[in-house]
């Protein structure tokens, strides 16, 4: 390691009205190291990153590059000190091809006029240098979502950063996709490059990182080398407290089929064919998970299993009751609990109370009506009993939902859902970007519903929680269900068949 | 009917839906460079109304179509630069505020007329041009190659705007912009800037679409365009974006128009008929839009304001 980092940031505080973002934050980087960023939804990691990238101009504190003060106030400035950001989410233009990607924002050769061949040339170079080997031509909604990726590390690598910020970039990889994308950054690294890698997937950090900081609630609250860190270690540092990764589940007896799909087809937004063919039991008392890169037809299944969606060919029943194509309200009263993955888009209602969310499903219901009128001490009652019992943290029952925490929206939604007593549970995405300590609370809530001979459905693209709850697992890939397996399989097979590799072969390697 | 099949009325009715196509093309296509940077400018109409106004006025006092044309072009970048702030700078929700400048023009356009002019009075129109060689071929000639320079530069622009948009650096930030402003900004271009550039090109020329039409009338009235700026936005929709979609939709609509107005002279149309037949280039404008422009996704950022950092 050379003896000035590339990069110091000291002090850093940002402040956004009511939110103390990022609270007197110190963060360095050596040339040749992957230095990690953990930590929870709203630690403050996209805040600071965005500070050095220029998207944000911090309130107090400075920065430094290889030993000199600089102010960094926009994109441009970040770009033109050989910093490159990988975002979150591509920040990438899906009508243009790869090479107008690439030399969108840079001076042209030719002047007014784009200079996309030689554009092409040096990205055809840069791929075969680094593994990312990619058609400049190709349009990129076109591309598979490992080579959006590509593009944008040859988008940071054109421009000659020396500095990378990952932000979370194997959220929407596979396995294989991921091992593939460490031996890129190694080789980066090798060259001398810094890596700044933001993720909450802990074994990622620690197969990456040669230094990790962890940030809660805007502070830095724990610093390791990666040397002595363990999963668990991280976890309490992120959390504060010990935290159990997997939930202790007890034995149950598995009973009937409640759940039963045979011969499902469904055709997506675009007219194309989202689930071919799939066939799928859950049984009274187990936990079903679905693996797979999100986009192969799993929010499709749930929508269509829940009423949603129009099945074209195909049964679905709940506790032996026909539901295909039936109405939501039907699929309802035959036992089903839905818990969507969009909890702010189909989950819940931001603008309503807590206590009118929770009364969403039983609005019609006697037990809340009074001669046709809500009748508003039963729903109070109702509401205060539900809040209560699943820990919801919030002001009140008539605070507007938008305004709790993802992990307390997550909470309501299933307290509502679970408050009768379903046949089937359907929890899509359950702990998609909340706390740990929620989703901690979220699969002991699901696991304990196993035990009342619920028939549950998981659907996640998270192999932790997958492994950590299913009885069985089940991989889909392009609307097909690739294989059922037990939790015995390594992640290496599963995660080919996320790739679309059936079952035999995975296994036979 | 068979009066209609002479050569004399033949090439007039093509001629006439070429001539009834460019102010509409031009608008249109202005309004595609905004569209496709994602910024939806519903006062085209306003601002060619009042293009039109000063058009008229400008070679009412000094006798000369150019400075007309000038002044219509000049009063279409003030108004195209107003636009901007309004829909770039300001933020405002563009399915409404355009319409306050369509209204501002279709209003100061007649109040200035009343005020300044009073009583119609017909103007110079721009001199016809026919091109040596060309306007000699036998009805060709006639229908494509006997027009004013403004038909000309109009459709000369159809390529030029084409170029731009998918061979230089600007034509790519605009598509960039108008797909996806938040990736355009991390790479450092600048995205109000881009729009106000697509946006003032707009105004630019709407406002000489409307002096091209006031001086090939020859005259200004109260809402001489009669609308055609918002036809000249739903030409950019049936264009699909793109200069030569706009184009077709442009002559499809003058076209119609000019047979219409053929049939009407020739009395193929009773009388008592023509304001239904009026209506005619507006709804074949209309079934064509919804059966091809389905086809086509708009640019993903169209009428959504962009901020940086959320």
């Amino acid at each position: 390691m050379a003896d000035v980092p590339m990069l110091e940031m000291k002090g850093i505080t940002k402040r956004f009205p009511g939110v103390l973002a990022n609270d007197n934050v110190d963060f360095d980087l050596y040339a040749g190291e992957v230095h990690t960023l953990l930590g929870e939804n709203g630690a403050g990691k996209s805040t600071l990153m965005k500070v050095l990238y220029g998207l944000y101009q911090a309130d107090e504190g400075e920065m430094r590059l290889n030993g000199e003060p600089v102010t960094i106030t926009s994109p441009t400035s970040a770009i033109e000190h050989n910093i490159g950001m990988i975002h979150q989410h591509f920040m990438l233009v899906d009508t243009l091809t790869v090479a107008e990607n690439v030399a969108l924002g840079l001076h042209s050769s030719r002047g007014a006029l784009t200079d996309l061949d030689a554009v092409s040339e040096k990205i055809v170079d840069l791929g075969s240098q680094y593994g990312l080997e990619i058609d400049p031509a190709a349009t990129v909604w076109q591309l598979a979502v490992g080579q959006k990726q590509r593009v944008e590390i040859i988008k940071a690598l054109y421009r000659e950063a020396q500095l990378l910020i990952l932000d979370e970039p194997t959220a929407v990889l596979t396995p294989q996709e991921v091992d593939q994308l460490f031996e890129t950054l190694n080789q980066m690294t090798a060259d001398g490059r810094g890596l700044i890698f933001i993720s909450h997937k802990l074994h990622e950090v620690l197969a990456l990182s040669d230094r990790i900081t962890v940030l809660r609630q805007g502070r830095v609250t724990g610093y390791t080398t990666t040397e002595g860190a363990t999963r668990a270690s991280l976890a309490s540092m992120m959390v504060g407290r010990d935290v159990k990764l997997a939930p202790d589940k007890p034995e149950v007896e598995t009973g009937s089929a409640a759940l039963e799909i045979t011969g499902l087809r469904v055709i997506g937004d675009r007219g194309n064919v989202v689930i071919d063919g799939l066939d799928l039991d859950v049984r009274r008392g187990e936990i079903l998970g679905i693996a797979g890169v999100s986009g192969n037809g799993q929010r499709e299944l749930a929508e269509t299993i829940a009423g949603l969606r129009d099945a074209e060919a195909g049964s679905i029943s709940i506790a032996g009751t026909d539901v295909t194509n039936g109405r939501p309200v039907d699929v309802r009263a035959a036992g089903l609990a839905y818990v969507p993955e969009g909890r702010m888009k189909d989950g819940s209602i931001g603008l309503f109370t807590v206590a009118e969310n929770l009364l969403l499903i039983d609005h019609n219901s006697k037990e809340f009506l009074d001669a046709g009128l809500l009748n508003f001490d039963a729903i109070r009652t109702h509401s205060q009993t539900l809040v209560d019992e699943f820990a919801v943290k919030t002001p009140s029952l008539d605070t507007p939902v938008r305004s709790l925490s993802g992990g307390n929206i997550q909470k309501l939604i299933l307290a509502r859902e679970l408050s009768g007593t379903p046949n089937v549970l359907i929890a899509s995405q359950p702990t998609r970007g909340v706390d740990i300590g929620a989703a901690e609370y979220i699969h002991k809530r699901l696991v304990a519903q196993r035990s009342e001979d619920t028939a549950i459905l998981v659907i996640s693209e998270d192999l932790d929680e997958i492994f950590g709850l299913s009885d069985r697992i089940a991989v889909m890939y392009e609307g097909r269900i690739m294989g059922i397996v037990d939790t015995s399989i390594t992640r290496e097979e599963i995660g080919l068949m996320m790739a679309g590799v059936t079952r035999e072969e995975a296994a036979a390697g | 009917m068979s009066d209609f099949f002479t050569e004399a009325v033949l090439i007039a009715t093509v001629a006439g839906g070429i001539r009834l196509a460019v102010p509409l093309l031009l608008a249109a296509l202005g309004e595609t460079f905004g569209q496709r940077s994602g910024v939806l400018n519903l006062g085209v109409d306003g601002i060619m109304l009042l293009g039109a106004f000063t058009g008229y006025y400008t070679v009412l006092k000094t006798g000369n179509v150019w400075y007309g044309l000038l002044a219509g072009i000049a009063i279409g970048i003030v108004l195209g630069l107003a636009s901007s702030l309004i829909s770039v700078t300001l933020q405002a929700e563009q399915g409404i505020s355009g319409i306050g400048v369509y209204l501002f023009g279709l209003g100061m356009s007649d109040l200035l007329f009343q005020r300044l002019v009073g009583t119609p009075v017909p103007i110079t129109k721009f001199p016809k041009i026919d091109i040596p060689g060309l306007s000699d071929i036998p009805w060709l000639g006639g229908m494509f190659f006997s027009h004013s320079v403004v038909v000309y530069l109009a459709f000369l622009s159809v390529p030029v705007a084409m170029f731009i948009i998918n061979k230089t650096n600007f034509g790519m930030n605009i598509r960039a912009v108008g797909e996806n402003p938040e990736a355009a900004d991390s790479l450092g271009v600048s995205v109000s800037r881009v729009r106000y550039a697509t946006v003032t090109i707009g105004g630019t020329l709407a406002g000489a679409a409307g002096a091209a039409l006031a001086i090939d009338l020859g005259i200004f009235q109260q809402n001489l365009t009669n609308a055609q700026g918002f036809i000249a936005i739903a030409l950019v929709y049936f264009g699909a974006w793109r200069p030569l979609g706009v184009m077709a939709g442009a002559l499809l609509y003058g076209f119609v128009n000019s047979l219409v107005l053929q049939f009407k002279t020739l009395g193929i149309i009773p009388q008592s008929w023509s304001d239904i037949a009026a209506m005619a280039p507006a709804i074949i404008t209309i079934l064509a839009l919804v059966i091809v422009a389905r086809r086509f996704r708009a640019p993903s950022a169209l009428t959504k304001p962009f901020t940086r950092g959320t």
